[in-house]
């Protein structure tokens, strides 16, 4: 039949916006496929759990959103208006029915399947024999206290918080179990050997971010919020701050340095001596 | 004795107001309070684009010198204060007003085939109480220490503890919190006055079931307001007494702020701020998007000349919406602190939110479907809406798994959920609103060929904005980032920053357009001399062009049919106006 | 005859918007468009319960923020009860009977008593908050002050507002006194009806709020 003007146009505007809707899928997917920009390999056990998790809801949410992109596309081309008659439906009761429940399936199904990952960080805590690892973020730095070779930490106070003069954490002199106490402005860590941090915060919330463990975790004040992990290779990773807390925020960055067992045990003698 | 009620009595005027300040400035009529709502969200909304393009400017060069910065570059603190006020005027001043408040102001009553909300002189109040509000705000740049820097989510004890958190914390914050408080207040009003006229001024024949999807939204829309922005003030109360009156709702003691210690404050949670500012905050961009899905379906119905696929299911997907978002606001706080177990609760909960969207989309493209479908402007938004939703809120998907949040969270990954549904799709339902309603609000229609360089522009612009950042997401960039310059992994993706400023640059440019297209069109654009030029069905299209003082004339009209009866069988109009008759219905 | 109550009944059946799927299709009669209704009574009670939907989600965050500040921490110290405020909420109840009185001799067109009483309830409400100021002065004199511990802060917090929300209340009470009603959507008594309503919700909510703070302390 005939085409009028607007239906001639409806053809370059439904021909542009499929074209552009296929294009911009295949390139998203592309740039998801290749990994062009992707996560750095992960270092812990529940951190392969957590890609493999990931993957998963790429590929569920991949497949529907070329599926709907796609749909649209088609939609928007077959349909544009050439002079036909639009088909008269109010719905279809039948389909309404079995989306919806394909979809409260698959979401909640894999909602349900992330447990296992969240449960490994979260539901159980940290083994007898971790190694506990205080770490008290600041405006704008991460300061890392370990026990020491009493394995107590000794206490802290605010009031003796001097980070000018080298006592970030506030160290009480007074008490014995403070005095070898290590405090160390990295994280070290021994690789394949369970660790325990307890996170503080001085002044306002940070969070406590290592991309390779798969780990993030606010440090609230007021709050004690225990983490525990086991990296699995030696390496040096950034720590980043990932909650907003001031003007140095963005360089409120340190390192993970997870090491052979002997190289931490070295390292953590030097640091013992350098206390005395 | 029997009471004696006034019923002659009608309150408001019949004739119209006189005078330039009760006819535009202090109007009670509706329509001229929603064109006053759209105003305010279209100044701030190029307020708030030109506080992301300094933003997107630094990020993208952050080693260039810019005259207009003092010694050339951008402090952190002037980012963070950008940040935070973009952040602050898009969802509230833009996102919160011109859905509801704006369009929903003019449209609600005559959708429904009313003369007026049923408190026009609350109305009025309601608008200007905003306005005060958007003041208040704007002040904080201009107070000493310059806007607040602790983003549009305001955590304490950052946000409580004052100046000494940081530049903009003082008299900017307080500002910025009273201001919100104010904004409360005026959402408040406004929701009332909605849900008062959606129950009880509905014309004859105007059943819940033949309501238009856009009042189905504003109905629940406006639901949420009236229940989540309660909580909002109580929190912005108690945050303002922990920073004037010495309280500790939120600050916990043994604070130390740069060595100087925090005697001051014990005992408060900073996670009760979180739980009182989500459960409003989660409900809050439901408010952003749900009126957007309105538009979205009305105009898919309309311009494909079919009825909205699944009426039933899309109300029923609203309600659900509306409801479940109640029951999410924990997934804001999957890493703070809270119970890991609440958090897979959360978890659930949200998964199952994305089911009612999921049956939206899908209902969208049946809508469409078997159609006759017009390409004008109105309609590539409301297609771009479908897709822009998709996309954005795909990615939700991902943020809604607390084991995959330990990631994701507050990296540039929900930078990108939240700008593809919040700051693209809604705002693509207002652009559909504007070019579908125009004609109607004004008697002239916007260019469409102008329209459609806007579009495209616009829809190719937003993606190469939002989609590399959920890239920069996976490579672990966290946000808020005044720069990269200090860890190694971040300089890499600088490239990325520089793409997404380059296409923030285009696209925000291309807003121009628009706005040369609304006011040129306003007193030069072409004529919409009949009532309905779209051959659409609801009732603003059997009124003149502009609507007369009271709508429909002094008459109320009487609704026969659904609002989406387009291509019956057995009629011969491809589209049976609600108001029709039946008996006036032409037979093929 | 105007304003009857038959007029009344028919104004808000007619306000509900079609229920059922009147009118009938087809049929001229039933289906014609005629002048357009006043905004039916019905609107400013829906108005109100809405109003009062905002203001329990305002209390339910303020009460919900007690009960978890309470359990967190260790600073948490029982503010102990002014006396003064038993008081207080005597003449708060009896202020709920005298407006139900009031409205009694409107309804009954006994125009001087519904003013007596009327403005007993207005009394007895600028008293309550006048008890409550002292309630605070008692306290201030204890040395619980609004930033001394949380408990203290809740009370000060907790019956500001509630004091504030009353204040409304006694506004809406004068309103209903001295404005002129002729020229008005509603009449004097459906206000006063509105206005007790709310009254007997702050009243309730006192109560809540009370129970809150002496249970809960």
């Amino acid at each position: 039949m005939r085409r009028n003007h607007s239906q001639r146009g409806s053809t370059s505007a439904a021909l542009a916006m499929a074209v552009f809707l296929v294009a911009m899928t295949a390139i998203t997917v592309y740039i998801f496929a290749a990994k062009i920009w992707w996560f750095p390999p992960a270092i812990t056990a529940f951190g392969h759990e957590i890609d493999d998790q990931f993957m998963r809801t790429l590929i569920i949410t991949g497949i529907v959103f070329v599926l709907a992109q796609l749909g649209l596309a088609y939609a928007v081309f077959r349909f544009r208006d050439q002079g036909q008659k639009a088909t008269y439906f109010e719905g279809n009761n039948t389909m309404e029915i079995v989306w919806t429940l394909a979809t409260v399936v698959l979401f909640v199904g894999l909602g349900l399947y992330a447990r296992n990952a969240w449960a490994q960080v979260h539901f159980i805590g940290a083994a007898p024999g971790a190694i506990p690892i205080e770490v008290t973020a600041q405006q704008f730095a991460w300061n890392f206290r370990y026990a020491g070779p009493d394995g107590k930490f000794g206490r802290t106070k605010p009031e003796l918080v001097k980070a000018s003069e080298g006592n970030p954490v506030g160290l009480d002199s007074t008490d014995p179990a403070a005095k070898d106490d290590v405090v160390s402005s990295v994280i070290a860590v021994p690789a394949g050997h369970e660790v325990e941090l307890i996170l503080r915060s001085q002044d306002v919330t940070h969070s406590f971010f290592v991309r390779e463990l798969r780990l993030k975790q606010d440090a609230v004040p007021g709050m004690e919020i225990h983490m525990h992990f086991t990296a699995t290779e030696p390496g040096t990773y950034d720590l980043v701050c990932a909650e907003l807390c001031g003007l140095g925020h963005y360089s409120m960055h340190s390192t993970l340095q997870v090491m052979v067992e002997t190289d931490f045990e070295k390292w953590m003698k030097d640091q013992e001596a350098a206390n005395q | 004795m029997v009471t004696h009620e006034n019923g002659g009595g009608h309150g408001h005027q019949h004739q119209p107001p006189s005078g330039f300040i009760r006819k535009y400035i202090f109007s009670i009529d509706h329509k001229v309070i929603g064109i006053q709502y759209l105003l305010l969200a279209l100044f701030s909304v190029f307020v708030g684009m030109a506080l992301s393009l300094l933003m997107r400017l630094h990020l993208g060069w952050p080693h260039a010198s810019w005259p207009f910065f003092k010694g050339g570059l951008m402090t952190p603190e002037q980012y963070l204060a950008l940040m935070t006020m973009h952040g602050t005027i898009m969802v509230f001043m833009v996102l919160t007003t011109a859905p509801q408040s704006g369009f929903g102001n003019y449209f609600l009553p005559i959708q429904i085939g009313a003369a007026d909300m049923a408190f026009p002189v609350l109305n009025m109040l309601s608008f200007w109480t905003t306005f005060v509000s958007l003041v208040v705000m704007v002040c904080a740049f201009f107070v000493a220490g310059g806007a607040p820097i602790g983003g549009w989510t305001s955590y304490p004890p950052l946000s409580a503890l004052g100046e000494i958190a940081g530049p903009g914390q003082g008299a900017g914050e307080t500002l910025w919190i009273i201001g919100l408080a104010i904004f409360c207040g005026a959402s408040l009003m406004g929701a009332l006055n909605f849900i008062t006229t959606l129950i009880d001024l509905r014309a004859k024949g105007m059943t819940l079931g033949r309501l238009p999807l856009t009042c189905w939204t504003w109905f629940v829309t406006a639901i949420l307001g009236l229940l989540a922005f309660g909580v909002l003030l109580a929190a912005c109360i108690l945050l303002l007494l922990d920073r004037l009156a010495g309280t500790s709702f939120f600050i916990p003691g043994g604070l130390v702020v740069t060595d100087q210690v925090v005697t001051w404050h014990k005992g408060g949670s900073p996670l009760l701020w979180q739980h009182l500012f989500w459960f409003f905050g989660h409900p809050e961009v439901y408010i952003a998007i749900l009126p957007g899905m309105g538009v979205a379906s009305h105009l898919l119905s309309t311009f494909s000349r079919k009825p909205v696929f699944g009426y039933r299911a899309m109300v029923g997907a609203i309600c659900g919406i509306g409801f479940l978002g109640f029951c999410v606001w924990g997934h804001h706080m999957f890493i703070s602190g809270m119970s890991p177990y609440s958090a897979f609760a959360f978890s659930i909960l949200t998964m199952t939110i994305g089911v009612p969207s999921a049956i939206k989309t899908f209902n969208w493209l049946g809508t469409i479907w078997g159609g006759k479908i017009q390409f004008n402007c109105a309609m590539l938004y409301a297609l771009g809406f479908v897709s822009l939703f998709v996309s954005g809120g795909l990615s939700g998907l991902f943020l809604a798994q607390p084991s995959l949040d330990l990631y994701l969270h507050d990296a540039y990954f929900v930078v990108a959920h939240f700008h593809l549904i919040m700051g693209v799709a809604a705002i693509f339902g207002m652009f559909a609103g504007v070019y579908f309603w125009f004609p109607k609000m004004f008697g002239r229609f916007l260019n469409e060929g102008i329209g459609k360089v806007h579009f495209w522009i616009t829809f190719i612009g937003v993606y190469c904005i939002f989609m590399p950042m959920h890239f920069l997401g996976l490579a672990g960039h966290p946000r808020r980032y005044f720069d990269t310059t200090a860890v190694d992994y971040l300089q890499k993706l600088q490239p990325v920053h520089v793409f997404i400023s380059v296409a923030a640059f285009i696209t925000v440019g291309a807003q121009l357009i628009f706005l040369f297209n609304f006011f040129y069109s306003l007193f030069a654009g072409k004529e919409a001399k009949e009532e309905n030029p779209w051959h659409a069905t609801t009732l603003e299209w059997s009124i003149p062009s502009p609507p007369p003082h009271d709508n429909f004339g002094g008459v109320e009209p009487v609704v026969y049919h659904g609002p989406y009866e387009f291509s019956v069988p057995g009629a011969a109009d491809d589209y049976i106006p609600q108001h029709l008759a039946p008996n006036l219905v032409r037979k093929a | 005859m105007p304003g009857s109550i038959a007029e009344d009944i028919e104004i808000i059946d007619a306000g509900h918007g079609g229920g059922t799927g009147t009118p009938a299709g087809g049929d001229d009669d039933s289906g014609s468009s005629g002048p357009r209704r006043p905004v039916p009574r019905r609107a400013y009670f829906t108005a109100l319960q809405l109003g009062l939907a905002a203001i329990v989600m305002f209390f339910m965050a303020l009460a919900s923020s007690y009960i978890v500040r309470k359990g967190l921490g260790n600073d948490w110290q029982r503010t102990p009860m002014p006396p003064v405020v038993w008081f207080n909420t005597a003449i708060l109840l009896f202020s709920s009977a005298t407006i139900i009185v009031a409205r009694k001799k409107l309804e009954s067109g006994a125009r001087d008593a519904f003013r007596t009483w009327w403005s007993m309830t207005m009394g007895l409400g600028v008293l309550f908050l006048a008890g409550q100021i002292i309630a605070w002065r008692q306290l201030a004199a204890a040395g619980m002050l609004l930033s001394t511990n949380p408990s203290s802060s809740f009370f000060y917090v907790l019956t500001a507002a509630h004091g504030a929300h009353l204040a409304g209340g006694i506004f809406a009470l004068f309103y209903v006194a001295f404005r002129q009603w002729k020229r008005s959507r509603i009449s004097q008594a459906t206000a006063a009806e509105l206005t007790s309503i709310y009254w007997h919700f702050m009243d309730g909510l006192w109560v809540f709020l009370l129970v809150l703070l002496t249970v809960g302390r």
